[in-house]
């Protein structure tokens, strides 16, 4: 028994204990939420113990353990630098959902939290699989609670938007269950490492179509969930008719499966198709970048912007990936943390606005730091960050991600950057737009200052982003080992190699460099 | 056969079920005189006791395998799998067809007889070896379904749902009887071993024709008892008609044994000529699936939009059977265990939730029921993610394993159209999800009446098992495996 196997069934048992809970009494069970999901975010610090005096870049805290007889599943997890960060973003931001969500869902409160908490369990779960077989189970399991969250707390078009969530993400991920079936086939195994070092050494042989079109069936499944442009179009929708709790769910974590999945299994596994596909994956995340940037600035509901703008911000993540290079890697998840700290704080405070105005358009906003400093304030560091003003969170993962970019194809930077500067745009003008300009009595009158609840929840995440942007090395040699691990067997192969970088650098370096 | 053959203790072990069963069946008729009109309860007592008798029975018999009746039948692990699921599917029938019955005033001992016979036919197709005896079964079976079908005599919708069945179910037998005429006359023989042996080495290539139009003729009257396509079309309107009760028995019993007969005749008697029947079978699967996950697209009435899907179920089943192997053989017996569970759990729903004359079953009239019974909500809600296939259910597992056998047997074009099938699936199920859950409570909910004891009792069993299933898989897969190894 791992301090992992812990982190991963402890939402499960508190969900399960909810389930048993008296439907009447809702304060109890939302005191229950938030002690558990608290008490996990504790254990789950203790996941950082294996990776605090070295950076073993491999697998630690493994469990391997039969499910399944035959075919031969096996309950398999463990995690490394890339899914540490990613299970303790998921156990911080679960106890703050709790919180946004302690008032303002007043119907059905034993089954909501319930959900949220069946939701950490499966997102827990798909970044610490590694039997392919497991990993199809989390995938699966934490689509159903948000499918419920969406539709069942959510806004005016909230059927619409959760059935489209649902069919996209589960048409993708039928056709990598066909991958998966189809690559145990070959192997005789689900157990990732294993296929891993099969398809390294040669052990099992798959002939490049083949890999093209199993890399494919991978790749549609993570592309839209991550999501890539043109795959995108369920995300809006589905971010603004959720509650808080699920779009901050949604954004900050449900998205990081996509992109952890093209780092963890499309790329290592299938790297010649990788490589070969990178030329218009990249395209597709640039235009990505730049068109979720343009459409976020045209956007009358703050909700949409902020998915938008995660469009364009997931586009730097799989640039990052295709690239290829160290700097790219670590950029990429050190921006899918980044994303997840920074806009999951923007849609709090979205849903903070939404709680006083009971309004998501832009225009029943205006001077709102009047009768607010305070949430302004804090409105302007999240956004600041967000559009990664340097010494915050964001900066340093874009600037990673354009690094990398930059050593394999410098254009690929310059059409990026423009992302960059189009995040400024469309957020200062949001912000220009919401906070400053002349007050309205109806703002004036609803618009009470932050309350301690709600400073309980935004504060760490702004302590995070100051942290993230200026301490670095905290997250980032653990990612890098890992990272590294990746991409070495991918570098050796130079034959497929479309251009490598020409002197890679040391990731420290780099860092010195990054601040 | 000898003309002085006396069967022996393990003869009559072998077929104790069916006879505990067809005893039972005659117990309950004749005790129906002697029973008060308040006293209802007996017969589903004593129909209960007669099925837990016969479970037993079915499950000692397997401690004695082998061929009994100069080889007419076989008692194998394959055999017992279906014995066992068929008279668990009539357990759960009995227990969610009282309340119903009392409600439209129709409670008497010809239901429980009926139920018991067909049960009784549906054991015998398990365990027949011989064209004879999948006939005598399949008619048994099917007989008392007819009747089941039109149970509520003097209501429009079952007298037709009854004489469609019964019309086009006759002629399909008819083709099944042709069929098994004609591979007498080609082969000399209507038992599956013997024909085995025959197609092993049959002669002359005319033999290997003729043998092929039978198994064509065959083919036609499986694939109407199993509604797969083209010969699907009766099921929407049967199982519509039908009383619900009859409905849930109708689409997981008859379609399992039937699904039986079909995998042992084609996999033992016809397996030598797997490629001239293989490709009919691989184009009735991709056409099952998608005839039925689409026209259950527009379906408005829960019963028929079940019955599409229905269906579509019998379509992933004929993928296993087109994947032609021994884990498809696995992968189809699991499957249809699955099926028949978060069916049941479904259609059990369906039967408490209709209320008399079958006023509510527009999917539209479950508006609500989350909120009002979260209960009856959740474990509905169990068996429907079953039914699209999310993991952790028995329905997930069941369709991996089976698009599994698909892809080792190469059929990989099937496997991903059938996938892509199954989450087109996920839109009609997920709308019985919306209604019930993000809907405000409508009529129908409003004056939900408390669940019997029956139906809360199938309820519960259903979707446990479907979760226990999902969960550990192994389970029931382990037998499977082991007992799909058929005599040939």
């Amino acid at each position: 028994m791992t301090v992992l196997n812990a982190v991963i069934f402890l939402p499960l048992v508190a969900f399960l204990f909810i389930l048993v809970l008296p439907r009447e009494n809702a304060d109890a069970i939302r005191r229950f939420s938030l002690v558990a999901s608290v008490a996990i975010f504790l254990v789950s610090l203790g996941l950082i113990a294996p990776f605090w005096f070295s950076n073993p870049g491999k697998f630690v805290l493994e469990t391997d353990t039969p499910w399944i007889s035959s075919p031969p599943i096996h309950y398999h997890v463990a995690i490394d630098g890339i899914s540490l960060w990613l299970v303790i973003l998921t156990t911080l931001l679960t106890p703050m959902c709790v919180l946004v969500s302690w008032r303002s869902i007043d119907k059905r409160v034993k089954e909501f939290f319930a959900f949220l908490l069946l939701l950490e369990f499966g997102l827990i779960g798909v970044f610490c699989a590694l039997d392919f077989f497991l990993f199809y189970v989390f995938w699966e399991v934490s689509l159903v609670p948000m499918y419920f969250l969406i539709g069942i707390w959510g806004h005016d078009r909230r059927i619409y938007a959760t059935v489209k969530f649902f069919l996209y993400t589960f048409t993708g991920s039928v056709l990598m269950l066909v991958g998966i079936i189809y690559l145990y086939n070959q192997a005789g195994t689900f157990d990732y490492p294993k296929i891993l070092a099969g398809l390294q050494s040669g052990a099992i042989n798959l002939a490049y179509p083949v890999q093209l079109l199993l890399f494919l069936a991978f790749f549609i499944a993570f592309a839209i969930k991550v999501p890539l442009f043109p795959v995108h179009t369920w995300l809006p929708d589905a971010h603004v008719e959720a509650p808080t709790a699920g779009s901050v769910m949604l954004a900050s974590v449900m998205l990081k499966m996509g992109t952890y999945g093209l780092l963890r299994f499309c790329v290592p596994l299938f790297p010649a198709a990788a490589r070969n596909c990178a030329g218009w994956i990249v395209t597709l995340a640039i235009i990505g970048i730049i068109y979720g940037a343009l459409v976020a600035m045209v956007q009358p509901n703050m909700k949409k912007l902020v998915a938008y703008s995660s469009v364009s911000h997931l586009g730097f993540v799989v640039l990052g990936i295709f690239s290829f290079t160290q700097q790219g890697f670590d950029g990429a998840v050190y921006q899918m943390l980044n994303h997840g700290v920074s806009t999951g704080a923007l849609f709090i405070l979205v849903g903070f606005l939404y709680e006083r105005r009971h309004s998501l358009e832009i225009a029943a906003y205006g001077g709102v730091a009047t009768p607010a400093p305070h949430l302004s304030v804090v409105f302007m560091i999240a956004m600041l960050a967000s559009i990664g003003l340097p010494m915050l969170n964001n900066f340093i993962g874009e600037y990673l991600v354009l690094q990398g970019a930059a050593l394999v194809y410098f254009r690929w930077t310059a059409f990026a950057a423009v992302g960059v500067i189009l995040s400024a745009c469309y957020m200062l003008w949001l912000y220009q737009r919401v906070f400053f300009g002349r007050v309205s009595d109806d703002v004036r009158h609803h618009m009470p200052d932050l309350n301690f609840r709600e400073y309980a929840i935004i504060v760490p995440l702004l302590l995070l982003m100051v942290w993230m942007g200026t301490f670095t090395q905290t997250f980032i040699p653990a990612i890098s080992s890992s990272n590294a691990l990746i991409l070495g067997p991918i570098d050796a192969r130079r034959d497929i190699h479309v251009r490598a970088s020409p002197n890679p650098t040391t990731p420290e370096k780099e860092l010195a460099r990054a601040r | 056969m000898l003309a002085n053959y006396l069967p022996t203790g393990d003869d009559y072990l072998r077929i104790l079920p069916e006879m505990i069963m067809t005893v039972g069946g005659t117990l309950v008729l004749l005790i129906e005189p002697l029973v008060r009109q308040s006293k209802r309860t007996a017969y589903t007592l004593l129909s209960l006791g007669v099925f837990v008798a016969a479970l037993v029975a079915a499950i000692e018999a397997n401690t004695m395998p082998g061929l009994s009746f100069s080889n007419m039948l076989i008692v194998d692990g394959f055999a017992t799998f279906f014995r066992v699921l068929v008279i668990g599917i009539g357990i759960l029938s009995v227990l969610s067809a009282t309340e119903y019955l009392r409600r439209e005033h129709a409670d008497s001992a010809e239901y429980y007889a009926l139920l018991l016979f067909s049960v009784t036919g549906q054991c015998v197709m398990a365990t027949a070896n011989e064209l004879i005896m999948v006939f005598i079964g399949l008619e048994i079976s099917s007989i008392a379904t007819y009747v089941l079908a039109g149970y509520l005599r003097d209501d429009k919708r079952n007298n037709e749902a009854a004489l469609k069945y019964f019309l086009l179910g006759s002629f399909a037998t008819a083709f099944l009887l042709y069929g098994i005429a004609w591979i007498y006359g080609t082969t000399g023989s209507t038992n599956l071993v013997s024909i085995h042996n025959f197609l092993l080495t049959p002669g002359s290539q005319r033999n290997v024709t003729l043998a092929s139009v039978a198994a064509a003729l065959m083919f036609v009257g499986f694939a109407f008892k199993v509604s797969a396509a083209p010969f699907q079309i009766w099921a929407p309107d049967v199982y519509q008609g039908s009383p619900a009760p009859v409905t849930l028995f109708m689409s997981a019993g008859p379609k399992a044994a039937a699904f039986a007969v079909f995998i042992r005749v084609f996999m033992t008697a016809f397996l030598p000529i797997t490629n001239r029947w293989e490709p009919f079978v691989w184009s009735s699967a991709l056409l099952t699936m998608v005839i039925g996950n689409f026209a259950a697209l527009a379906q408005t009435n829960i019963k028929r939009m079940l019955a599409y899907s229905s269906i579509a179920h019998a379509g992933y089943v004929m993928v296993a059977i087109a994947a032609g192997s021994q884990i498809g053989i696995a992968a189809a017996m699991f499957y249809l265990a699955a099926y028949a569970l978060m069916n049941i759990g479904a259609f059990a729903v369906v039967t408490y939730f209709s209320r008399q004359g079958e006023k509510f079953v527009n999917i539209q009239d479950m508006a609500g029921l989350g909120l009002k019974q979260p209960v009856t909500a959740a474990l509905f809600a169990i068996c429907l993610l079953s039914l699209i296939g999310v993991p952790l259910t028995a329905g997930f597992f069941g369709k991996f394993y089976i698009f599994k056998a698909a892809l080792d047997s190469h059929l990989v074009w099937l496997s991903v159209l059938g996938l892509l099938n199954s989450a087109v699936a996920a839109y009609y199920y997920l709308r019985i999800l919306v209604v019930m859950y993000m809907q405000e409570p409508g009529e129908a909910a409003l004056s939900a009446p408390p669940m019997s004891p029956g139906i809360r009792m199938t309820l519960w069993a259903s979707a446990l098992g479907t979760l226990i299933l999902g969960i550990f898989p192994s389970l029931l897969l382990n037998f499977a495996q082991s007992s799909s190894t058929l005599v040939k």
